[in-house]
């Protein structure tokens, strides 16, 4: 039994880069990697933005070492790229060394190639390829991931639509703190797809100009996709390998708000409960968090929501908070663990990274956001954050990472 | 982990058999499979239970069939644990935690909304089948019908989606951090999913009589639905049927002798041999290719148990296991063993003590569940 979980590892690659080193380098420079559609034919093209990995499928095919494959999606290729970069910063080289699982997390799966599939398939029930849509279900990138990283132990995939890889980390932690585990690769990835783009499009909350999150103004969220994965240890595992720490996970809490299918409630009843339930079990005290990576997509109801229940939590003593989806956009199953891995840049860094895009407080709120990169104050070191996901079903998460 | 023990004290279970019988306990019209269905048939649909019943008139009609079947299951399910029992004056069965599994989601308003984007060219869409396309549909709406705050989760891993509900639902009430949890498994059949799956040679090419799934040597099995859930909890009640021991799950074994390795372990976990399981209910669909697994374990471990299954009853889908979990339970409070389900002439032990469910999807996702006389 473990009581502590730390972080061993983390591995990225969304819109602003394509490993950790890149996607650091780009929040310094407060680069966005919002674009144009480049990935699939749309005709939203050139008029609702996203944020896409600058890598094509071959690309990511190459730098895999699976070139030539066909039967690989889009979305299990971000995940391996993240998954295996996660476990070379952990320094694992003998997976079999220790009882290992893996979660991961996705909303679309296969999306990318089987909404191809099908269009064929309307048309003549006999055409389509299968390889086209055998990867259509949630597991598949997972299985690929496990495979690819030789995990045979425990595996499984959460899908809680935007809060899903925060839930990954939560049972993966859980899952060490129980004795089941000695460590866990808990992430996600979720890519792109025109599915997910016209499915947010008819909600009417893509933002035409890229999104604003927290600004009065916002109009929206924008799409993004990519896949984010860190190395859970348990404590017994990283005293006997004298593992360098990055962080640890030291509370997480998970509510359901109840309220709507897809809309949050005025009241933030769901955040506020998966914020408290965190901060509770870290044994920390508001007061005590120093930085949040909100969930702040940039729609009206989310940022409003969250932004109630930061005020119910925190009183008049909100801490520093920023969303970070202006760079990378809404990656939705794997916007939980990107932004873990730039909450772990911040601690390491002792830098806030900024909410782009923001100009004008909302007038419900007394609230605003950090808007420019922030090295920390010496007097203030920066040893808890708290970071946000919110999803559709009302699945609230949050989970507080510490300095170590 | 601590040693709370997880009971099973309610089930609720919409499927193709006459399962969903929503009368108080001690009133139902039905008995314990003893009227199984048959159907020429490759595949089978699950029995309407009657929805106006469970959920708000106006919600029906927009609803997903899966969503449908789920939040039925679940209010069944939390009848059967004595929400709302005049005969004990009732008691709170309002879950701590809420806690599915699904293999495909919610895949008819999925495949709504691709045709539409695809047939109008991605114009004139409207929001409703993508908004209950997502995974977590199902716990989401059961949340909101029963105003449940807690824990809530899904998961969507293929043949282990229930399974994988399970291992975190128990150790939410192991670590003491809920006392009751809703778990469930649910998958819809759709006519399009049947279609593809059939290209990938997953059904029966020609229709079978049901009930004598075994006797058929076709390559392929009959494909299924079902939603079922379970009420558990860290206290045993009058509404009790049995203890779940434990789950475990593994990913494709390099060899039959791996399978025998990770069921020693997993049964030693609890002190037991294979010696002890007075019934196994396997996951034998039919089809010649993969049922070779369940027959390998028998042969080395249970030459001489008392052998069930159920997929002739539900037919195969990710969460079939589900399925299972209830006639485990169902077997352990009625210490009985209905005659459908035998495999084989051996008696189950008596009384019955331990039942072992061992199911596998397509040779990949293996997982036993124990579950325990009370």
């Amino acid at each position: 039994m473990s009581k502590r979980v730390y972080i061993t590892g983390i591995g990225i690659i969304c819109a602003i880069g394509n490993n950790v080193e890149q996607t650091l380098h780009s929040l310094l420079a407060e680069r966005s990697g919002i674009g144009e559609i480049t990935q699939f034919p749309t005709m939203h093209k050139g008029i609702i933005p996203m944020a896409e990995v600058k890598l094509t499928t071959s690309d990511l095919l190459k730098e895999t070492g699976n070139e030539g494959r066909n039967d690989l999606t889009r979305t299990a290729l971000l995940g391996m790229k993240a998954a295996r970069e996660a476990l070379l910063s952990a320094g694992i080289h003998d997976i079999r060394a220790y009882r290992t699982g893996l979660i991961s997390a996705t909303t679309v799966g296969g999306m990318d190639r089987s909404e191809g599939f099908y269009a064929s398939y309307l048309a003549d029930p006999a055409k389509g390829r299968m390889t086209d849509v055998v990867n259509h279900d949630c597991g598949d990138s997972t299985e690929r991931v496990a495979s690819h990283l030789g995990i045979t132990d425990f595996v499984t995939t959460i899908s809680t639509a935007c809060s899903s890889s925060v839930n990954a980390i939560m049972f993966g932690a859980n899952l060490i703190k129980t004795g089941q585990l000695d460590r866990v690769v808990v992430g996600g990835n979720d890519s792109v797809t025109k599915f997910t783009l016209n499915g947010f499009n008819t909600l009417m909350i893509l933002d035409k100009t890229g999104c604003h999150p927290f600004d009065e103004n916002r109009a929206g969220l924008t799409l993004g996709e990519g896949s984010a994965f860190l190395v859970l240890e348990s404590e017994e595992v990283v005293g006997k390998e004298h593992k360098p720490i990055l962080a640890e996970v030291s509370g997480y809490g998970n509510a359901n708000d109840a309220y709507h299918q897809t809309a949050s409630s005025p009241d933030g009843t769901g955040a506020f409960l998966a914020m408290l339930k965190a901060i509770a079990m870290s044994g920390l005290q508001p007061g005590d968090i120093d930085y949040v990576n909100v969930h702040g997509t940039g729609t009206q109801n989310n940022d409003l929501s969250e932004g109630v229940a930061m005020e119910r939590i925190f009183g008049n003593d909100v801490p520093p908070f920023s969303s970070t989806k202006g760079y990378t956009g809404h990656t939705l199953g794997a916007a939980g663990a990107v932004e873990a891995v730039i909450s772990v840049l911040t601690i390491l860094h002792q830098t806030i990274f900024p909410n782009l895009n923001f100009s004008t407080p909302m007038k419900e709120l007394h609230i605003r956001p950090v808007v420019a990169v922030t090295p920390r104050d010496p007097s203030l070191p920066i040893r808890h954050i708290l970071s946000n996901s919110f999803g559709f079903g009302g699945n609230n998460s949050a989970i507080v990472l510490s300095k170590v | 982990m601590t040693n709370i023990p997880v009971y099973i004290n309610g089930l609720g279970n919409v499927s193709p058999q006459k399962t969903n019988d929503s009368s108080p306990p001690g009133h139902r019209a039905t008995t314990f499979l003893e009227e199984p269905l048959s159907f020429h048939a490759s595949q089978l649909r699950c029995i309407d239970p009657g929805y106006k019943e469970f959920i708000p008139a106006e919600m029906i009609r927009r609803m997903g069939r899966i969503i449908k079947m789920g939040v039925a299951a679940s209010k069944l399910c939390l009848r059967d644990a004595g929400a709302g029992d005049a005969a004990t004056g009732g008691r709170a069965v309002t879950p701590d935690a809420i806690i599915t599994g699904t293999g495909l989601g919610c895949i008819e308003d999925t495949e709504k909304f691709l045709a539409s984007m695809i047939k109008n060219n991605e114009e004139f869409l409207t929001p409703t089948s993508f908004i209950q396309s997502t995974h977590n549909t199902v716990a989401g709406q059961i949340a909101l019908l029963l105003k449940c705050h807690g824990y809530n989760f899904t998961y969507v891993h293929r043949g282990i989606s229930f399974e994988s509900a399970l291992t975190d639902a128990m150790m939410q009430v192991q670590t003491g951090e809920c006392s009751n949890v809703l778990v469930g498994g649910s998958d819809e059949l759709t006519a399009n999913s049947f279609a593809i799956m059939s290209r990938l040679g997953y059904w029966k090419r020609k229709p079978v009589e049901t009930l004598n799934l075994l006797d058929d040597h076709q390559r392929g099995t009959i494909a299924g639905e079902g939603a079922s859930f379970f009420f558990l909890e860290n206290e045993m009640n009058v509404y009790s049927y049995a203890r779940l021991a434990g789950v475990t799950t593994f990913l494709k074994p390099a060899s039959p002798a791996e399978i025998i390795e990770r069921l020693h372990a997993f049964l030693s976990s609890f002190g037991l041999t294979a010696g002890d399981v007075g019934l196994v209910i396997l996951g034998l669909n039919g089809d010649p290719r993969t049922d070779l697994v369940y027959h390998n374990l028998v042969e080395t471990d249970f030459q001489n148990t008392s052998l069930a299954y159920f997929k002739h009853l539900c037919g195969e889908y990710h969460t079939a296991s589900a399925f299972a979990t209830w006639l485990a339970a169902m077997v352990l409070k009625t210490q009985s063993v209905p005659e459908i389900v035998r495999v084989n002439f051996n008696e189950p032990s008596a009384p019955l003590e331990h039942v072992l469910i061992y199911n596998h999807f397509q040779d990949n996702n293996h997982a036993f569940i124990l579950l325990s006389r009370l």
